[in-house]
């Protein structure tokens, strides 16, 4: 019965003409033949354990010793070996509240988002940065790999959505003129100017401005700039879900008597929200992949760390190269296609028994 | 149900944006307070009083270029600028781990510098006109006298560049190298055609692919970048030089002060060895009767405080805790490593090379 509806599903879909069907075993025979040329190089004749004579032997696979040998450096750049206990802790909260934050039968959730989104940057800004309590000084030049990665987007993410929103209210605020000119001089130039050159002014031409006696930790101009960048991104996505709406929306609320607020709250950012999830999501993944762009001020990320590890003559082989851009790759794709699935899965839940009927 | 939580979410939200403006204004008093850990900018006329304070040297450095400064598997950088950095700060610290470093892209590099992000930048930066003159920096001198070479497969059967004719060239995009090549084909009135790539490593692939028949960067580059070939016995290196390319320390313009100290840090180094002082055996030649080594190891003379340096021990400190020029070398790019470079123009000038320092005294 079910090899009888695997055939009929077959010859509906894959082969119900001809050309279909030639189509079919075409690019059916790509994709195959991609998928054993990948398994391959990944698997079958990759170099596992041994080091770099064993890669130099076998140049037809990824060498993953590399990746063994550099893997703390990978995700902890060069944060000192004996204080990474501090970075495992964040990480691990990290990592357990948002897990939380997922499952939705977690209790106390709204004082945990609370928590994690006031309480926990900051300490963990302190425990990882030290100086203070007896902890060691550790200044953010030796973080590094994926936990400056994770630092930035999860910083970026955060503080750029409420202050997006800030921005987009600001802008279609009819009657405050003077905040709506700010807030359309805030987006404009911040969208106008390359990520690059953020980065490059706050890292270099700040320093210029400022006397020699202040001193403002780079990584923290960085994560300001990016923030300011991924705000004005984030205005004008929530401002498209904002123009989304049916002006009777609007209306009803102010006819309800709702104060601005109340109205905004209750009534319009819940439904703005749904139609804006997409959008948040681009920006999202693309402030993640961005933040490989402190390279540019000498701060090694997770991609940058392992740029630099490719460059060491001890790990001179062919295979190398490709096998640190394939791990990185597979970590970017594992991130961002939870990120993905995660914003497919509330984008469902909030259209669930609100789908416009026709 | 679900847009009371989502109220209440959005609620958090905004409670979090007033919290963490307040929180980002706490922050950077206390980033004040600390006195933060980057260098501040404007200020030049005082950089060791700076180092001191802050109790390390801000030290820039390439982003990964083998043997010169790249990380090494316990996640310590190596490299022949990487050991040059750690001798400034022997000599200041006397600790040759006083040393943070800023892996700097190339175009950064010299902003990084003017706006005293960094100390001092030992990242294989070739001594120009433009750079020492109009760019407001320093050059102290060299510590690595490179040159651009070409490496070709051995079966193409060329032992001389000027055989290079009908040749494609594997290079960068956009850098020097480039146009170097273009000078040395069209000045030889040889045919060529140049392949260009960003990164070093896809001109590596493409090069180790036979997609052209030449592959041309500095002579330390192609040392370099042979290790990554599938085959690097099939390949050689052309004996031609085609481009100086003398490699040194830089420091901003505008304290003098800071540019003799790495400056005689970098000549300390090539001193020792002229002396034969090692790490090994400098010890005991702290009570020489030798003149020019007492001078040395700081028995004699006051040349610390004219440098403003607190021990006057500070060469012997340098040599005793990172080495001779001939170590230094040895270690990182000599050939017992992967590079395998000769010594060639970086021996001593009384062993054929053009390595030379002015005398102590």
């Amino acid at each position: 019965m079910t090899a009888r509806a695997a055939l009929l599903w077959l010859r509906d879909n894959l082969f119900f003409s001809w050309k279909n069907g030639v189509l079919s075993v075409v690019v059916g025979g790509f994709l195959l033949w991609v998928v054993v040329l990948l398994a391959d190089w990944f698997f079958v004749s990759a170099v596992w354990n041994g080091g770099i004579e064993d890669c130099r032997l076998r140049q037809d696979g990824a060498c993953w010793p590399f990746v063994q040998a550099r893997f703390r450096q990978f995700i902890y750049g060069f944060y000192p070996d004996v204080e990474r206990w501090r970075v495992n802790i964040v990480m691990l909260v990290f990592f357990v509240g948002i897990a939380l934050l997922v499952w939705e039968r977690t209790p106390f959730r709204g004082k945990l988002v609370l928590f994690m989104l006031c309480v926990f940057p900051l300490a963990s800004w302190f425990l990882m940065r030290g100086g203070i309590f007896g902890l060691a000084d550790v200044p953010t030049g030796r973080w590094g790999g994926f936990m400056l990665t994770l630092v930035l987007a999860s910083v970026g993410i955060v503080s750029s959505l409420p202050l997006g929103i800030m921005l987009a209210l600001g802008r279609r605020a009819e009657s405050l003129p003077f905040v709506k000119a700010f807030c359309v001089v805030f987006i404009e130039f911040w969208r106008g100017v390359p990520v690059i050159t953020v980065l490059f002014a706050t890292a270099f031409m700040l320093p210029l401005f400022m006397p020699s006696s202040v001193n403002f930790d780079q990584l923290l101009r960085a994560m300001v700039g990016f923030i300011l960048f991924s705000s004005a991104y984030m205005a004008e996505i929530v401002r498209g879900g904002l123009e989304g709406l049916q002006r009777g929306q609007y209306e009803a609320s102010d006819a309800l008597g709702m104060t601005y607020w109340q109205s905004r709250i209750r009534v319009i950012l819940p439904q703005a929200l749904k139609i804006m999830i997409p959008g948040i999501l681009l920006t999202i993944i693309g402030l993640f992949k961005d933040t490989t762009l402190v390279l540019i001020i000498g701060l090694l990320d997770f991609l940058g760390m392992i740029q630099a590890g490719i460059s060491d003559p001890r790990w001179g082989a062919p295979n190398v190269p490709f096998t640190g851009y394939a791990f990185a790759a597979v970590v970017y794709f594992v991130f961002c296609y939870s990120m993905s699935l995660y914003a497919r899965y509330i984008e469902k839940k909030f259209s669930a028994g609100r789908e416009r009927r026709p | 149900m679900n847009q009371e939580s989502l109220i209440r979410k959005l609620r958090g939200l905004f409670v979090f944006f007033a919290v963490g403006l307040g929180g980002a204004l706490l922050l950077s008093q206390t980033a004040l307070a600390l006195g933060g850990s980057s260098g501040g900018g404007g200020d030049y006329g005082n950089t060791l009083k700076e180092v001191k304070d802050k109790g390390y040297v801000q030290c820039g450095v390439s982003q990964g270029l083998p043997g010169f400064s790249n990380p090494d598997d316990a996640g310590n950088w190596s490299g022949l600028d990487v050991e040059f950095c750690r001798a400034v700060a022997t000599a200041i610290f006397n600790d040759p781990d006083k040393v943070q470093y800023s892996p700097l892209s190339a175009k950064v590099r010299f902003e990084s510098l003017r706006s005293g992000e960094i100390d001092v930048l030992a990242r294989n930066t070739t001594w120009t006109f433009d750079r020492d003159v109009a760019l407001g920096l320093e050059f102290v001198g060299v510590n690595y006298y490179d040159g651009q070479g070409f490496m070709v497969r051995k079966n193409l059967g060329v032992n001389s560049s000027s055989e290079l004719n009908n040749v494609s060239v594997c290079t960068n995009t956009g850098t020097t190298t480039e146009l170097n090549a273009a000078d040395f084909f069209r000045a030889n009135k040889l045919k060529y055609k140049i392949v260009a790539f960003e990164k070093a490593d896809e001109v590596v692939a493409a090069y180790d692919a036979g997609r052209c028949d030449v592959y041309t960067t500095d002579r330390s580059g192609l040392a370099a970048q042979r290790t990554k070939l599938s085959n690097p016995r099939e390949h050689k290196v052309l004996p031609e030089i085609i481009s100086k390319e003398p490699l040194g320390p830089v420091v901003r313009q505008g304290d003098e002060q800071w540019a003799d100290i790495v400056r005689w840090v970098l000549n300390a180094i090539i001193i020792a060895e002229e002396l034969e002082l090692t790490s090994a055996n400098i010890a005991s030649h702290k009570d020489s009767d030798n003149p020019k080594i007492r001078r040395f190891v700081g028995s004699e003379g006051e040349f610390a405080t004219a440098l403003g340096l607190d021990d006057n021990a500070w060469a012997y400190n340098i040599v005793a805790k990172v080495g001779n020029y001939s170590e230094i070398y040895e270690r990182t790019v000599g050939p017992k490593t992967p590079l395998g470079l000769s010594r060639g123009d970086n021996a001593l000038w009384t062993k054929g090379g053009i390595l030379y320092a002015p005398p102590m005294r």
